[in-house]
């Protein structure tokens, strides 16, 4: 035991050293410097996560305290770092993930110059490092401490290329709904330091008898509220898709494999108090569903290569928030593993694409790209069957093992999610054929520069496709024989009071039908987009889709504008008008009563004398009468 | 240590020596040498107060920590200046900010500048006294000095409206300022002296005073209008926004990082203590005041062009939220006061050197008409995101442990206050990231080609200002340390 | 005689007094009306006087009679010496304005 938390610490420091390294020496490093140092202090921590991993098999929990960051009278809050089953597996889905994806940044961003590119590699560092925190965070106000770091770093990242107005505006745009989330999670962190007086995990849980049902209750809303923000849900999720502004690659780390998941990490942390708040969940269920629902009707209908991923991201996510709704913790964080790896796949394939296309991004443009480059469709072709959920791949057992617990809580949520996986592999599919398949669309310039993607682009995709094959086989369900692991690892940190009910015959029959409808989906979508030909869209259904339900206008018309309205209104009208217009008016009122005043000294002796004897028979009366 | 070992205190030295100073630069000939001079001064103050740091255990080294003198002509009255915890932390931002100042408009050219050095430092030794000022006589008569200083410099450097917004600022604050005065001779008049007869100006002598409800009620309001007519908060803002546009941003950096402070010191020292039962009855209308501060000056905030003015309105939220801190009355939110009270000044005193140097090299303030400063200065750029993101609070910068306690404290005392004053982290973080977007992001133009990146002891003086920032960020106990034992104090008058 | 005869004429004459003074321009016959002013309070003071040396207490206390008389003196006195002076202000306005009219005298406006 003393082994891990004599170097635990090591494992989010590794990352800031980098991110001092190259944000200080960005100006005097060479590319191939940066690059080595970025990457490699990830491999380090990932070395480190691994040996943490076996050592906290079994549920060896270690709790680590350095120093107290608040100490007063009333509560301590230390920087604690608790490793356990749960957040070690996240450490190795962000080392192992953002090793890989460091290495394909130094392909990747190559043609920027020194600096830039020393600056990439400090943000990706400095994001892993607050990424790190997160998870690793003993208490809630550690964990709020990654939580806004990774919103910084993703500010950092998207406005990355920030000639650009628009880029900046997206950068901005999520900043400000991860604020948005953060204070639903800081009022929940207050009202538990409120109550319990402190914010330890290990404390908290151990005392939920104190708090009431409302106090239950407001704390897991308040703290779904944050999740949205971060995990990109229903209202806040309109900046991941405007986040596709940064360089792909940040897309596949920040906005599919780590960041955006923190919202799940933490939910399935607290999963011993939303066991006892199920008001919540069933909210958390049905906001998960129709994010998962609306996101992937968006993605049928958008002709940006990122977009649609960003889209299909989100839809994923929501998939897991209905996981935590139901109740099953462990399939939201088994789906979380899986996704890392396929999303991640499928960024960094987009990323070879756009690559090879020189910074094309929209399909229309493409097609046919199969023939120029194979390692990138294969591994393409592979994330999109684990996306869809064919068996065997990591896909299917995460997607499925969801599935049947939304069948036992609900049957309608369960036809819907259902129906939204098809939906699913349908558009996946769409992205695929049309991009890889068919004949080139582009013109004969961009044709001869396609091109695969030198080693250290395609080796990162090999290496997640086969892990998006084979990570399943972590918690195959009893019902084929299969061992759970996955399930039992966690089972010591996460309570999970739902075991499975249903017949094995049920189950079966449920998977059968699912992988059918699925496979029927894709071949659907096979024969409508082999020979894709581009035309504009005439429905006016197609056209609400494409424009995202025109969400973001909704968005605008209901809380931008009235608020640059109110702020306009306060500045003219209330603060120079009401306000000042009061003090400067006492002034006014001085000079004029003073002008008024200053007409008694007529000059006339006359009338002095005559305020004199007025003033005499003032003060005559007062005395003789009062 | 007994009294008569001592020749000099340290309050007495912290107070005297940088109105010495000042004294003495007005002799000077040279302008240019009298920028060596104050910064040497400065320094020394600010290794004073680390001194008195150093001899904190108020046991030991009562005798260095307070100074008091009978008055025989004013009728034995008395003269006290004393060091406890909050004055400490206080007095230490003083002398902190005052060397930062000048080496940040080291490159500034004023004219007549030994007349503008020499009315700093004898505002700083007016600052000075109000924090250590013992005595209510005292503490007014520091209370207007401090602002003498201020009003000469604001009307002879400021800018194109300074006539107006100065005269505004004097005569509000005077105002107010006049009320406390009646307030204070009010009590005085009711207190007893330690011997037993007469009265007491001195702070255990006010603390102690027996006053009925009404009569506590009124002069609360009294004393307490003054207080927010200085801090500022809503209504009393509106001398704020034009006082910090027109002055010379030196001069801003004292106003709104210490000066504002006098006004929440104040509270702490001579409002709570004093009047408790006044406290506790009017706690929901002062908050819910400086709650509605919150969210209108931030909103305001969206809509100004105005770099200065920007941060005046960001000032005025900031300033709104420990007010409301001091009135929740618990211990974490006066922690989180005292706490914020330095990080604070610290922060904003960063925000207006990026603006000064911003200004000094384009000549311009207005947000429309920059852009693209990112290209010309990186590390200017750096270190403003920086200090930007600790002036909303991020995590891991000093400004989140501060307003975290404030906002612990603000949800003990109704969770729906804290939930609305809430609103404006995000509204904070709206106008912040439009600012840093429109003036430094984006493409150059006209006005911004001609910026080249900042010099060396700039960058130096802005790093120190975001050393201290992560470093009180990770590492806050210390200053939680410096002040426990007065925040102790101040609970015992409310259990 | 009735005191009142005396104090009926004191007040008719001090009311002359007034009304000349708030209404007449020449400065002397404002004067006139000041000493006029002076003479009735006098008149009143001796009438007084008499009065009280007549009642109970002035007949069982014989040195308090003379109070009032004494202060008819200071008030004589006073009288002659605001003439002096205002006599001498008004002989300095004529000299500068060649007119003794009060309404002249108006620089002081505003």
């Amino acid at each position: 035991m003393d082994n891990v938390l004599q170097m635990v610490w090591l494992i989010p420091l590794l990352p800031l050293i980098g991110f001092l390294i190259n944000g200080l020496g960005r100006n005097s490093l060479s590319k191939r410097m940066s690059g080595i140092i970025g990457s490699g202090v990830i491999l380090f921590s990932f070395l480190l996560s691994l040996y943490v991993f076996f050592n906290v098999k079994g549920g060896n929990s270690h709790l680590a305290h350095y120093f107290n960051l608040i100490d007063i009278n009333s509560f301590t809050i230390g920087f604690d770092f608790q490793i356990d089953p749960l957040s070690s597996l996240f450490l190795l889905i962000i080392t192992g993930v953002g090793f890989l994806i460091h290495l394909y940044s130094t392909a990747y961003m190559h043609a920027e110059d020194g600096k830039d590119y020393a600056k990439y590699f400090a943000y990706l560092n400095l994001f892993v490092f607050s990424m790190l925190l997160l998870v690793m965070g003993g208490n809630y106000v550690i964990l709020f401490i990654g939580w806004e770091g990774v919103g910084l770093c993703s500010y950092l990242l998207i406005g990355y290329w920030f000639k650009n107005v628009n880029y900046t505006n997206a950068a901005k745009k999520a900043f400000v709904m991860n604020r948005i989330g953060d204070l639903g999670f800081l009022l929940a962190v207050f009202w538990l330091l409120n109550k319990l007086g402190t914010t330890n995990f290990t404390d908290v849980f151990a005392n939920l008898s104190k708090l009431s049902t409302t106090d239950i209750t407001g704390i897991t809303l308040l703290l779904f509220v944050g999740a949205t923000g971060k995990s990109a849900q229903i209202p806040l999720f309109t900046w991941l898709p405007d986040a596709m502004a940064g360089p792909t690659p940040v897309s596949a780390l920040i906005h599919a494999a780590t960041m955006v998941t923190a919202g799940i990490y933490m939910i399935a942390r607290s999963n011993v108090l939303y066991n006892l708040a199920p008001l919540t969940q069933e909210i958390i269920m049905w906001i998960g569903l129709a994010t998962a629902l609306l996101a992937a009707t968006i993605a049928l209908k958008q002709n940006d290569i990122k977009k649609v991923l960003a889209y299909s991201t989100v839809s994923q996510l929501g998939f897991m928030f209905l996981a935590l709704g139901t109740g099953n913790y462990i399939a939201a964080v088994f789906h979380v593993m899986t996704h890392a790896f396929f999303k991640a796949l499928l960024f960094l394939g987009s990323g070879s694409v756009i690559h090879g296309m020189h910074h094309e991004q929209d399909i229309n443009n493409m097609g046919g790209l199969k023939s120029k480059m194979k390692i990138t469709y294969i591994t393409f072709f592979i994330g999109c069957l684990a996306i869809a959920g064919i068996p065997p791949l990591s896909g299917f057992f995460s997607k499925d093992s969801i599935l049947i617990g939304a069948y036992e809580h609900n049957k309608i949520v369960y036809a819907i999610a259902l129906f939204t996986a098809c939906l699913t592999a349908f558009y996946m599919f769409r992205l695929l054929f049309i991009t890889f398949n068919g004949k080139f669309r582009g013109t004969q310039k961009q044709w001869n520069h396609v091109h695969e993607s030198p080693a250290a682009m395609t080796v990162p995709l090999i290496i997640l496709a086969v892990l998006s094959a084979i990570a399943g086989f972590v918690n195959i369900p009893a019902l084929f024989g299969g061992t759970e692991s996955l399930t039992h690892f966690l089972s010591p940190v996460i309570q999970q009071t739902h075991q499975t009910t249903l017949s094995h015959a049920t189950e079966y029959m449920l998977m059968g039908g699912a992988v059918v409808l699925i496979s029927a989906v894709i071949s659907w979508a096979y024969f409508k987009f082999k020979n894709y030909e581009p035309k504009e869209e005439t429905s006016s259904f197609g056209k609400t889709l494409e424009n995202k339900w025109y969400v973001d206008e909704f968005y605008n018309s209901i809380l931008v504008k009235p608020l640059q309205a109110i702020a306009a209104f306060f500045n003219t009208i209330v603060e120079k008008k009401g306000i000042d217009g009061m003090v400067n008016g006492v002034g006014k009122v001085v000079n004029y009563g003073s002008r008024q005043i200053r007409l008694l000294q007529s000059g006339q002796i006359g009338h002095y004398v005559l305020l004199m004897v007025l003033g005499i028979l003032v003060l005559l009366i007062i005395q003789l009468f009062f | 240590m007994n009294p008569q070992d001592v020749w000099i205190t340290f309050p007495e030295l912290l107070v005297w020596f940088p109105l010495l100073a000042g004294l003495v630069c007005f002799l000077f000939k040279d302008n240019s040498k009298v920028k060596s001079w104050v910064l040497l001064a400065s320094i020394l103050t600010l290794c004073i107060s680390f001194a008195s740091l150093y001899f904190s255990d108020d046991a030991k080294y009562l005798a260095l920590n307070k100074a008091s003198y009978t008055l025989k002509y004013m009728n034995n009255g008395s003269f006290i200046l004393g060091l406890d915890g909050m004055g400490r932390l206080l007095t230490l931002l003083t002398a902190f900010a005052f060397p930062i100042i000048f080496v940040a408009t080291y490159n500034t050219p004023y004219k007549s500048a030994k007349n503008f050095y020499g009315l700093m430092l004898l505002a700083q030794s007016g600052l000075m006294g109000v924090f250590t000022a013992m005595d209510a006589m005292s503490f007014y008569f520091f209370w207007e000095l401090a602002l003498i200083p201020v009003y000469f410099l604001s009307s002879q450097w400021g800018g194109e409206r300074r006539i107006q917004a100065t005269f505004k600022f004097f005569v509000y604050t005077f105002a107010g300022s006049l009320l406390m005065l009646i307030g204070i001779i009010y009590v005085y008049l009711h207190t007893i002296n330690i011997n037993g007869n007469g009265h007491s100006f001195a702070l255990y002598a006010f603390a102690g005073v027996r006053l009925n409800p009404t009569e506590q009620n009124w002069l609360f309001w009294l004393f307490f209008i003054a207080f927010a007519i200085k801090m500022p908060i809503f209504p009393f803002h509106t001398w704020q926004p034009d006082a910090y546009e027109q002055a010379p941003t030196a001069t801003t950096m004292v106003l709104s990082g210490i000066m504002v402070k006098m006004g929440l010191f104040a509270c702490l020292r001579w409002l709570l203590p004093i009047f408790p039962q006044a406290t506790i009855k009017f706690d929901t209308i002062i908050i819910g005041l400086s709650v509605i501060g919150m969210l209108y000056a931030s909103i305001i905030a969206l809509k100004q062009d105005d770099l200065k003015r920007l941060v005046a309105y960001s000032s005025i939220a900031h300033i709104g939220l420990m007010c409301a801190g001091i009135f929740t009355k618990t211990e974490v939110g006066l922690q989180g006061v005292m706490l914020q009270m330095f990080c604070h000044g610290i922060n904003i005193i960063g925000l207006w050197i990026v603006i000064e140097l911003i200004e000094r090299q384009t000549g311009v303030r207005k947000i429309s008409q920059l852009g693209g400063v990112a290209h010309k200065a990186p590390i200017l750029t750096i270190l403003l995101v920086v200090i930007a993101l600790a002036n909303i609070a991020l995590p891991l910068t000093n400004a989140f442990i501060g307003e975290f306690m404030l906002f612990n404290g603000l949800f003990a005392f109704n969770k729906w206050y804290a939930a609305a004053a809430g609103i404006s982290i995000i509204l904070a973080a709206v106008y912040t990231l439009n600012m840093i977007q429109k003036v430094f992001y984006g493409e150059e133009n006209s006005i911004t080609t001609a910026i080249k990146e900042i010099a060396l002891h700039e960058k130096i003086i802005l790093s120190v200002v975001v050393v201290l920032i992560f470093m009180m960020g990770v590492y806050p106990q210390p200053m939680i340390n410096l002040t426990k034992a007065t925040v102790e104090a101040l609970m015992l008058k409310f259990n | 005689m009735e005191i009142r005869w005396y104090i009926g004429l004191a007040v008719a004459l001090f009311s002359i007094g007034v009304m000349g003074v708030l209404t007449r321009r020449n400065a002397i016959i404002v004067f006139m009306c000041i000493e006029l002013m002076l003479n009735a309070v006098n008149l009143l003071l001796v009438a007084f006087s008499k009065m009280h040396a007549l009642s109970p207490v002035g007949l069982t206390n014989p040195s308090v009679v003379s109070n009032a008389q004494i202060f008819v003196f200071f008030i004589m006195v006073v009288a002659a010496a605001e003439v002096a002076v205002g006599l001498a202000i008004i002989v300095m306005m004529y000299r500068n304005t060649h007119v003794v009219d009060i309404n002249f005298l108006n620089r002081l406006k505003n």
